[in-house]
């Protein structure tokens, strides 16, 4: 292993870079603009970096950094990546510069504005990579105070509403998640999150939650669950995120819906469901349901929407309810007999499939949707728009593949990750996948009212008049993601290459309630 | 390996290269794109009779070639195509078919701006279809299926700045995608059942005898097999593209794409994906015969649908004014057709009037296509009329596609396959409704042509706009003369006395039977089809319209059928008032849920907060959310410093985290309890 610290270094740059931009305050607008871009890159470069010498065929993590920290506690600085992370990393080093460009015309305080996304790039590879819960969640709580600033300051008109709704409800989650891990920690003495991986599958964990009497265990998986399931969101612990992500200034809502709703989903993956396999597997049928809810309820909801970037948001909430469906059918699942495994792979695989597939698709609807924004005037009513696709016929090409990407159109990257997930789903617990197929229904129906409501038809409101095409500066944040969507449809083995490994041990060893 | 089978895969791979190259090529690059569109699918075209050749050696040997996608778990999911007489079959008549229509569209679509988009769009249909039937994998099919649903979601929404268009495309994606999802869900239930879904796998396959065995000893609660309730879920994504009752409705409305759209599209390819999807599965759909104990099988549901489209298809089609859309149920009518063949366990008869259809459809089509580019796009029958003199090779061939489609005996290829089966249908051991219903669409049909060909180019030209028609070029003319020629032609591929085409699509030889085998059945279609010529012709041949206003005959005779027939059996009124409905009750219900129930009791709460915060704050301060509320007032504080101003209820969404803090207790001890 070479001794260059990749990890620490793929957290920490861009949070150099938020320093250098704060120590420069004489930098001209396009110089910072420029050296926000590069910092923000770093993700990204140093991710394919680490693809070089990173073994796919081993399931542990690789980097690994761990130092002790604060040996009172027992605390570790503990970075380590596995394919998940590896994923995960990848996909924030891709939508963060997409993020930054498209905030490249944001003309007011644009030096705080890129100190604060770094900022919350930072914090949010360091969720990807952290081992050990004390550094864990201060990465996982610093990403809240950047996105506040950022929705807060740069946001549409209700910002400060939405703004505040957003933090206080992700800071209520992590407080119960907190006062969990309080107890974890009071009960183990461990927060490593390795550590307490094992004990859950060996029933340490549980013995011992269960020594502390009462109503103890439940509370603390709760509290732990709630954490997560603000963040993802889980219906209907979703309220918070369509005017979050509607208010948000259009980059910010690519790196929220992209980036951050990740973090919901890995947390769900890395720590509730390694700690916690029984109460999962007692409660997973009330979870499926909830899935369920978010995945037909909010594409539903979607349908009713009027301003686009509310549909497109209630739409984050349909695409990852999946991957929660499909996790708590593994759950639901777990302890049967050999088959199974099969299903829980295909279901885990589509899972992570649809992280990376909906972080592009959704990003590049929401830069569409700011496109749309930013040359009628801030309008983005479904009626505000007709015959777009005639005033601007490139545009019109891109958003439609971003478009047919989201509903899941084979060829384009979102159709594998859903179909493994039904796949698996139907293995696992067939009815939950034929009630989740009404949400495939009323995904293709909303994208397509979108589609011909804004784009077809005589031209008419804001795309009467002047409407430019797409300007070079959209066709590169556009065409990359574009591209990935025809790539990653055609050879999703990229993907599931660097993941694969990880699946199939997962599926293996699920660990038994 | 053989290298016809080697080189399968560019037959799809073809006009997919050129759709890219479209794709990328600017709007003036017209003679580019449609060269390349050409050029791509006359090397199809080649490549796929090598290929039948190559596959008429050994009629009866599926030569397949899997590969690995990606890694999934212990194993991997594989792809790969497939080589047999029927895929061959097929691949020859897309092409074929493709570029004649591609041929056709040089000269139909000169004037329109567009025409570099519109051969990259028809390239990537051609491409997607070639890969339907080609494909040795369900997934590999399903993929390549929702692309020509794509393909054709670009196609009807062409002149997409009409709003009918842009509807009527809609329409047809989200219609064929409720049965897109059965399918789904039929492969995913197949996959999770055989864990595979390659047709052919050297044993494996999930159509061969030792996966249907296996699959064939489950069964449902309700008694049905699995392989009855996987038959019956796939047949829902056929009968969604092949316009099937209940899902027919989008077919109609698609014809407002442009007419070559409609030749290819929805009247000789993709429409009969679905006929072809069951024909390529026959083994497992039809596996559940031998299961006596199942309580339905798969294929009578087949038949039973296939019956009611074919008569429905054929009762509408008497009461449209519109060319296309006479010609539109036509098509569903003959799909109900093939389908019912399907059903009675005739796949060959069923793929043999899939061939034909294809030829005589798309010339009928591509002859209206003529007419209306002459007729300076008029296309309501009533306003055209003395066609017949100033186009007289529109006429010709036109003439020859409706005798086919009629059934005149002998000399027409409809004849023979539309008698291969109603003799399927005569034979079948559980019911002769089919055949009935079969019977009764013989004599619908050969009326409503025989109304078509009277109205468009017998009598005055009743509109300026068909009085000035003219015949077209050669570039339109000639597509149509070759398609006729196979009109003609084909049917002596299936004859009872030299019944090749059954010979080389089963690999057994079949020996021949008299030419007049089933005489009683025949001479009976041929008396139907007679008197269905007859009363056409005495309706409307007899004493021909004069004036666009002049009242229809048979709307004169019996005004509430030709209403309720002319407004399509009122079903997507029933539709919108059903199904349209519910959905939209769905997403209001999704939406109210959301501003009123979760929202409301965001609001509810903050109410109550402020009320108990006002008349104890400290019962507040030291209740539940101490710690949260300082917390939640910190970043308050932070927020106010910075911008001055800051309104909201943090005590108000704290509850609602503890509410559902408390509710998804609720919902886990009880859950925990089952």
């Amino acid at each position: 292993m070479s001794s260059v610290p990749l990890l620490s270094l793929l957290v920490f740059v861009p949070w150099a870079g938020a320093l250098v931009l704060a120590c420069l305050p004489g930098l001209g607008r396009r110089a910072l603009r420029i050296l926000a871009l590069g910092f923000s890159l770093s993700t990204l470069v140093l991710a394919l970096a680490s693809l070089g010498s990173f073994d796919r065929a081993s399931t542990g993590y690789q980097f690994v950094e761990r130092h002790a920290w604060i040996p009172s506690l027992g605390v570790h600085y503990h970075l380590g990546m596995d394919g998940l992370s590896l994923l995960l990393v990848l996909l924030t080093g891709l939508l963060a510069p997409a993020g930054l460009l498209a905030s490249w015309r944001q003309e007011r305080d644009a030096r705080f504005f890129n100190l604060l996304y770094l900022l919350l790039q930072g914090a949010a590879v360091g969720v990807f990579l952290a081992l050990d819960f004390f550094h864990w969640f201060i990465f996982w709580e610093l990403s809240l105070i950047p996105a506040y600033f950022l929705i807060r300051l740069w946001g549409g008109p209700a910002a400060s509403r939405a703004a505040y709704q957003f933090v206080i409800y992700t800071i209520g989650g992590s407080a119960f998640l907190l006062l969990g891990f309080a107890a974890i920690f009071a009960a183990t003495g461990a927060l490593d999150f390795e550590a307490l991986s094992r004990m859950g599958a060996d029933g340490t964990l549980a013995a011992k939650l269960a020594a502390l009497g009462g109503w103890w265990p439940q509370a603390v998986f709760l509290g732990v669950f709630l954490g997560f399931a603000v963040k993802v969101p889980l219906y209907p612990f979703h309220t918070w995120l369509p005017l979050a992500y509607a208010e948000a200034p259009t980059g910010v809502s690519m790196f929220l819906t992209g980036v951050m709703s990740k973090m919901g989903v890995y947390g769900f993956l890395r720590i509730l469901w390694p700690l916690f396999p029984g109460p999962l597997h007692a409660a997973a049928v009330p979870l499926l349901w909830l899935a369920l809810g978010g995945a037909v309820l909010g594409a539903f909801a979607a349908m009713r929407q009027t301003d686009l970037k509310r549909m497109v948001a209630y739409s984050s909430v349909n695409h990852l309810s999946y991957c929660l469906l499909a996790l708590f059918a593994v759950c639901a699942a777990t302890g049967r007999p050999h088959p199974t495994s099969e299903a829980a792979a295909a279901a885990l695989s589509g899972t992570l499939l649809q992280l990376f597939n909906h972080g592009l698709s959704a990003g590049a609807l929401f830069y569409c949707v700011g496109m749309l924004e930013a040359r009628s005037g801030g309008r983005r009513g479904i009626g505000d728009f007709g015959g777009v696709r005639t005033a601007a016929p490139v545009f019109a090409g891109l958003c439609g593949i971003a478009m047919f990407s989201s509903l899941g159109l084979p060829g384009l990257n979102g159709f594998i990750g859903e179909f493994l997930i039904f796949r698996g789903v139907w293995g696992l617990v067939p009815w939950a996948a034929a009630v989740a197929c009404l949400g495939l229904f009323a995904t293709a129906f909303f994208l397509l009212t979108f589609w011909q409501r804004v784009f077809h038809g005589p031209r008419s409101g804001a795309a009467s008049g002047v409407f430019a095409d797409a300007s070079r500066l959209d066709l590169a944040v556009l065409l990359p993601l574009v591209a990935l969507m025809f790539l990653l449809g055609v050879l999703p083995q990229l993907l599931t290459g660097l993941f694969n490994p990880l699946i199939t041990s997962w599926a293996n060893h699920m660990p038994l309630p | 390996m053989p290298p016809s089978l080697e080189t399968l895969w560019l037959v799809p791979a073809l006009p997919l290269l050129a759709a890219s190259l479209g794709a990328l090529t600017p709007r003036g690059g017209r003679r580019f794109s449609a060269g390349v569109a050409i050029a791509a699918m006359a090397g199809a075209l080649l490549l796929s009779c090598l290929a039948l050749r190559a596959a008429l050696l050994d009629p009866s040997a599926h030569l397949v070639h899997n590969f690995r996608w990606f890694d999934l778990g212990n194993g991997a999911v594989e792809l790969g195509w497939l080589l047999d007489p029927l895929s061959a079959l097929m691949c020859v008549m897309v092409s074929l078919v493709g570029l004649l229509i591609f041929i056709f569209s040089l000269g139909y679509m000169c004037e329109d701006e567009n025409f570099t988009r519109f051969f990259c769009f028809m390239s990537l249909f051609a491409a997607a279809m070639l890969g339907v039937v080609i494909a040795n994998s369900l997934l590999l099919l399903f993929i390549s299926w929702e692309l020509v649903g794509l393909a054709s979601y670009l196609l009807i929404g062409f002149w997409f700045h009409k709003p009918a268009a842009a509807a009527a495309a809609k329409k047809a994606f989200i219609t064929t995608r409720i049965g897109d999802l059965g399918l789904l869900l039929g492969l995913v239930w197949l996959y999770d059942s055989t864990g595979s879904l390659l047709l052919y796998d050297g044993g494996n396959g999930v159509l061969e005898a030792g996966v249907l065995g296996n699959l064939g000893t489950m069964a449902l609660a309700g008694g049905l097999a699995v392989p009855t309730a996987i038959s019956l879920l796939i047949f829902c994504g056929a009968a969604g593209k092949s316009g099937q009752f209940p899902l027919h409705v989008w077919l109609p409305d698609a014809m407002e794409g442009p007419t070559p759209v409609s030749a290819l599209i929805h009247a000789a390819t993709m429409v009969a994906a679905g006929v072809f999807l069951i024909a390529r599965v026959f083994p497992l759909i039809s596996y559940d015969q031998a299961l006596a104990a199942d309580p339905l099988h798969a294929l009578t549901v087949v038949a039973a649908i296939g019956a009611v489209t074919a008569l429905l298809g054929a009762a509408i089609a008497t009461a449209q004014s519109d060319l296309k859309r006479v010609l539109a149920f036509s098509t569903i009518s003959q799909l109900g057709y093939m389908m019912l063949a399907l059903g009675v366990g005739s796949w060959v008869a069923a793929i043999f009037h899939l061939l034909t259809h294809a030829f005589f459809k798309a010339l009928l089509f591509l002859a209206a296509g003529s007419v209306i580019h002459a007729a300076h796009h008029e296309q309501d029958i009533r306003r055209l009329g003395g066609l017949g003199r100033t186009m007289r090779t529109t006429y010709a061939t036109f003439a020859v596609g409706m005798m086919a489609l009629s059934g005149v005996p002998f000399l027409f290829s409809g004849f023979w396959s539309k008698e291969a089966v109603l003799h399927a249908a005569s034979e079948w051991a559980v019911s002769q409704l089919p055949l009935y219903a079969g019977l009764v669409g013989v004599v619908l049909t050969a009326f409503y042509m025989t109304r078509l060909l009277c109205e468009v180019f017998w009598g005055p030209a009743r509109s300026p706009e068909a009085a000035h028609a003219r015949e077209n070029t050669g570039v339109i003319t000639v597509p149509l003369v070759i398609l006729a020629i196979g009109s003609v032609g084909l049917g002596f591929l299936g004859t009872p006395a030299w019944p090749w085409l059954e010979s080389a699509l089963t690999g057994r030889p079949v020996a021949p039977r008299s030419l007049l085998e089933g005489g009683g059945l025949m001479a009976l279609s041929i008396v139907l089809v007679a008197a269905g010529l007859g009363a056409g012709w005495a309706l409307y041949g007899r004493k021909v319209r004069v004036s666009a206003d002049a009242k229809d005959p048979f709307s004169a005779a019996a005004p509430r059928l030709f209403g309720f027939l002319g407004a399509r059996m009122r079903l997507d009124e029933l539709y919108a008032a059903t199904l349209g409905r519910l959905n939209t009750l769905g997403a209001a219900l999704a939406d109210f849920m959301d501003r009123w129930v979760w929202g409301g009791a965001v609001g509810f709460l903050a109410l109550l907060g402020e009320f108990t915060g006002s008349v104890n704050s400290e019962v507040d301060e030291s209740g539940l959310n101490a710690g949260f509320n300082s917390a939640s007032e910190r970043i308050r504080g932070a927020g106010r410093a910075y911008s001055g101003a800051q309104s909201g209820d943090a005590q108000g969404y704290l509850r609602t985290v503890a509410v559902a803090f408390v509710v998804l207790a609720l919902l886990v001890l009880l859950g925990g309890g089952r």
